[in-house]
């Protein structure tokens, strides 16, 4: 099943979840990526991503307080679960033993 | 900082948005969105925040968001059904008034758009039964002369077909076919006149015409061999096997190598007989326009070919056009352009000149539909109109309906149910009215009844069906969006309170547009009419009376010419080749001093009889001397043909005896004729030429005088009886004849005629309606007025002036656009035309507001007239 695997944005926007805490809402997150990855990021995107994510289980989500800027409309605070602390875990994990693996010269050559 | 005027988005698109989203995730998309606004509105302006909004609102329109439809609320819809149909139908039959209106306007309109569904259902069924028709393809050609107007035409010439064949290997099959095969086949000491087309022997590869006996890839190969139709093989052979038997035509055999089945009705190509094209080929000395392989003659042969499966038909028309402009190089000053049209657009297709079969230019049967579909939208409209008018007496229903617990959806689907209902009855009575129309239709014009049948077939029943729900839905859906949205509270307070006024101004632009449209159909009809009645009158420059005109139909002019005189009522006799005024032309390019500067000049071939019956008048010189044998040396010639090549300084009598160049022949001018209008009042008179000869002759015209018609023309069809007993006797008053040359004319005027008729019956009916209800909503305020001291006359201006003004609106739109049509597109087209005239801009006008007037002042009178007591004491 596909559940068990994150993509390169998927883990981003896990991380980004991790990272904001307790501010971790969908036009937070999108502010948060733009910042970090210096690259435009649209919002349906995050938004589908968070949806899947959620579907995984990996994400958690409950309602917050409503703010004028948003209509009277409440936030939807997004916070990390266990199973979804496992798998960036486990992409950290991969990486680091891929990077372990490359020899001190192959990267020095290029 | 605070926000004095907070700045929202769109409210539309905010709806939208809340209309697909699943309530789960909405909350959450709004308010980020709403952020994102906020946020845009401080960076890029409104305007472009609101962009945004749109924009974004659309994109989350995904898979994931999308809510699911209520599998319950479906259901309940389901149930629910019977019990709108019980309500609707007790509504309808409460309210017989409006119901009647409403059922009689849409059932008038529906024949209408059944016959239009008819029609358009058996031209697109035409050519449905060949087997490779999506893949058959003709050519198409196009010829443009200096100096003249391009002709297109669906013929092509024989050449054309051959080098297809050869070079381009992109074709499969291709056939050549040739049309016009028209000859008396002797059977025995019988002559019986049968017609077809010549046709190469891979004619059945291309088109699926069932071989009953034969083989369908030797039968049209060999010379002289003919196929017949089951039906023609019974009129030769009668019930003996027509297979392998001998026919003479002109003393010479031929034999019969195949019999297939009927050609159906729906094809574009229609034959008795298919005689092998090989047959002309051996014979082609005797072609009659010019070299009969020539890659000029391109007027009477046909070429089909179908692409393989994968094929690519531009790649064909590529290679199309490579040829055209190899073979072009050799002509003078004409270019000829050769395309492609698919099987299907043939019988329902672009104008073409020289069609080999029956075939409705696209252009007139999409403005038919046209104003069916706005005759169709004038019946919707009425019903709208009307029950909204009527919603005061149906909120109650529909508030408490809501109390009980019925979403807008259901009261939606209520409404709609009712509209569909009503038209389903509608649809019962068109029927009815569609079969009556069906016979007029068909009986308007020959050619009609040639194209089509208009016979029901299961396929066309569905689309009645589907029609009528269309419809219904169509008509129900304004009200319905109207009742779902009624205020609960507000209804159920006091039914004062409801704003039954507010779409007034919906209600007012509804019947603006009817009127509009009813005074534009009357208007054009009117107009047409008189164009029609112009052109029928018209001073042609020559005269017609009294003139028969016969068709020889192959036989010798001479005899009959003798036979005609000896009738006493017969005073004169002439022969032509052609007869002025009805269109058809024939033209050969002329050439004076300068052998650069050609022309091509229409003419006509005559004796010496013919001017003087007709009465042309001659402007210089004289009529042509008759001279048995003698090469043709003398032509005449009008005053269009003098001023193109400036003979004689345009003088008549200088020109005479000056020498032009008819094709190869050199003619002296013996005559100049006053103008005269040889083609139809379509055209511009250009030059045009009298050439004599002695045979050639396609007419006779007799000019008769007679007390007794009907006894003249039995002499006459006697005469014709002694020279040929083959053929029935073709003869037609000239009068006639132009009638019929404009019959296209007088189909358009009656048909657009009979939507004005529809158009206005139904906004009558529609108006009629509003009236009523008007006048019985403001029964009060009028009685409580004439208690007052108000006059019956104070009393009906009060109450019509509203409608008189919506009238004289609509009139003020419909007459000037009507007006600038025709003035500025139609009649620009018709060389020769009256301008329009204020009697007939505005007769419509005032036979529509007469029907108005009469309406309205009927039923407020009626109102006026009550006695305020009866009203008033009831409450």
């Amino acid at each position: 099943m596909k559940g068990t695997n994150v993509g390169e944005f998927e883990e981003l926007v896990l991380l980004t979840i991790a990272a904001l805490f307790d501010e971790a809402y969908s036009v937070g997150i999108c502010d948060e990526l733009e910042r970090q990855t210096k690259r435009s990021v649209k919002l349906g995107v995050v938004h589908s991503v968070l949806h899947r994510l959620e579907e995984k289980g990996l994400v958690k989500s409950k309602l917050g307080e409503a703010t004028q800027t948003r209509g009277g409309k409440r936030k939807r605070y997004y916070s990390i679960t266990s199973a979804g602390k496992a798998a960036v875990l486990r992409s950290k994990e991969v990486r680091d033993q891929l990077w372990n693996m490359i020899p001190e010269f192959s990267l020095k050559r290029i | 900082m605070k926000d004095q005027s907070p700045i929202h988005p769109p409210r539309w698109a905010t709806r939208l948005l809340s209309w697909y989203c699943k309530p789960a995730l909405l909350e959450d998309l709004q308010g980020d969105l709403n952020e994102y606004f906020q946020r845009n509105i401080k960076s890029r302006g409104i305007r472009k925040a609101k962009l945004i909004y749109v924009i974004d609102v659309f994109k989350f329109f995904r898979l994931y968001t999308i809510r699911k439809p209520g599998f319950v609320n479906l259901l309940i819809n389901w149930m629910m059904l019977g019990s709108y149909i019980k309500t609707s139908g007790r509504n309808i039959v409460r309210n017989k008034l409006f119901s009647a209106i409403n059922i009689v306007g849409m059932a008038v309109s529906m024949s209408v758009g059944l016959l239009m569904i008819s029609i358009l259902s058996d031209l697109f069924s035409y050519d449905d039964f060949h087997e490779k028709k999506d893949r058959i393809y003709r050519i198409t050609t196009m010829t443009e002369s200096t100096g003249q107007p391009a002709i297109e035409l669906a013929s092509t010439s024989i050449k054309a077909g051959k080098k297809i064949q050869e070079i381009i290997s992109l074709t499969e099959d291709l056939t050549i076919l040739r049309n016009n095969f028209s000859k008396d086949a002797h059977i025995g000491n019988k002559a019986i006149p049968v017609s077809g087309h010549w046709a190469d022997a891979s004619f059945f590869k291309v088109f699926t015409f069932p071989l009953m006996k034969g083989n369908a890839v030797t039968a049209l190969k060999e010379p002289y061999s003919i196929v017949l139709t089951d039906k023609a093989a019974k009129k030769l052979f009668g019930d003996a096997d027509a297979y392998g038997k001998q026919i003479v035509f002109d003393s010479v055999n031929y034999s019969v190598t195949g019999v297939i089945k009927d050609v159906p009705k729906f094809s574009h190509i229609q034959f008795e007989v298919l005689v092998s094209f090989s047959t002309l080929e051996i014979n082609k000395a005797s072609d009659f326009d010019g070299d009969f392989l020539s890659w000029k003659s391109i007027f009477s042969n046909y070429v089909y070919f179908t692409i393989p499966h994968n094929g690519n038909i531009e790649t064909v028309q590529a290679n199309l056009g490579q040829l055209c402009a190899k073979e072009n190089q050799a002509l003078i000053n004409q270019k000829i352009t050769l395309s492609l049209q698919a099987l299907k657009t043939i019988a329902i297709g672009k104008h073409l000149a020289n069609q080999i079969g029956p075939n409705m230019v696209n252009v007139v049967v999409w403005i038919l539909a046209g104003l069916t579909f706005i005759v169709i939208l004038s019946a919707c409209f009425n019903y709208t109109n009307l029950s909204i008018a009527r919603a005061i007496r149906r909120a109650k229903e529909v508030g408490i309906r809501k109390v009980i617990g019925a979403f807008k959806s259901q009261v939606l689907m209520q409404f709609i149910c009712e509209s569909v209902l009503i038209s389903l009855l509608a649809l019962c009575l068109s029927s009815g009215l569609f079969f009556f129309l069906r016979e007029q239709f068909i009986s308007l014009n020959p050619h009609i009844e040639e194209l089509i049948t208009l016979n029901i077939s299961l396929k066309v029943v569905l689309a009645f069906l589907i029609f009528a729900v269309l419809v219904g839905v169509m008509s129900g859906f304004l009200p319905a969006l109207f009742f779902s949205h009624i205020n609960i509270i507000q209804v159920l307070k006091g039914s004062s309170s409801l704003k039954v006024f507010r779409h007034l101004n919906l209600r007012k632009a509804l019947i603006v547009t009817q009127y509009s449209f009813s005074l534009i159909f009357i208007t054009t009809t009117f107009v047409g009419y008189v164009q029609y009645k112009n052109f029928l009158a018209f001073d042609l420059g020559f005269k017609t009376e009294n003139i028969l005109n016969l068709y020889l139909q192959g036989n010798k002019a001479n005899l009959i010419e003798k036979e005609l005189l000896e009738i006493p009522e017969v005073s004169k006799v002439s022969k032509s080749l052609m007869i002025s005024s009805l269109g058809s032309l024939y033209g050969e390019t002329v050439k004076y001093l300068d052998p650069q500067d050609s022309v091509g000049a229409f003419c006509n071939i005559i004796d010496e009889n013919y001017l003087p019956i007709h009465e042309h008048q001659l402007l210089a010189g004289r009529n042509f001397i008759p001279h048995a044998g003698k090469l043709e040396t003398e032509v005449i010639v009008n005053e269009a043909l003098l001023k193109r090549f400036n003979i004689g300084g345009k003088d008549p009598v200088k020109a005479l005896g000056e020498a032009i160049e008819f094709g190869k022949k050199k003619l002296t001018i013996v005559g100049v004729l006053k103008d005269f209008h040889y083609g139809t009042a379509m055209d511009k008179i250009e030059p045009f030429a009298f050439r004599y000869s002695t045979d050639n002759f396609r007419y006779v015209n007799v000019k008769v005088n007679s007390t007794d018609w009907p006894a003249t023309l039995e002499h006459i069809e006697k005469a014709w009886k002694k020279v040929d007993h083959v053929h029935p006797l073709d003869a037609k008053f000239y009068a006639n004849d132009i009638e019929n040359a404009y019959s296209q004319f007088s189909i358009m005027v009656k048909v657009i005629g009979f939507l004005a008729f529809l158009a206005i019956c139904i906004s009558s009916m529609g108006l009629f309606g509003m009236v009523v209800f008007t006048a019985e909503t403001k029964l009060k305020e009028i009685s409580i007025r004439k208690v007052l001291g108000a006059t019956e006359g104070n009393l009906i201006y009060l109450l019509s002036r509203g409608f008189l003004f919506l009238l004289i609106l609509s009139a003020a739109i419909a007459l000037p656009l009507t007006y600038l049509v025709f003035d500025r597109l139609i009649l620009r087209n018709i060389a020769y035309h009256v301008p329009v005239g204020l009697l007939e801009l505005f007769s419509g006008f005032v036979i529509v507001g007469a029907i108005a007037f009469l309406m309205i002042g009927s039923q407020t009178l009626k109102v006026a007239r009550t006695n305020p007591a009866e009203v008033l004491k009831n409450e």
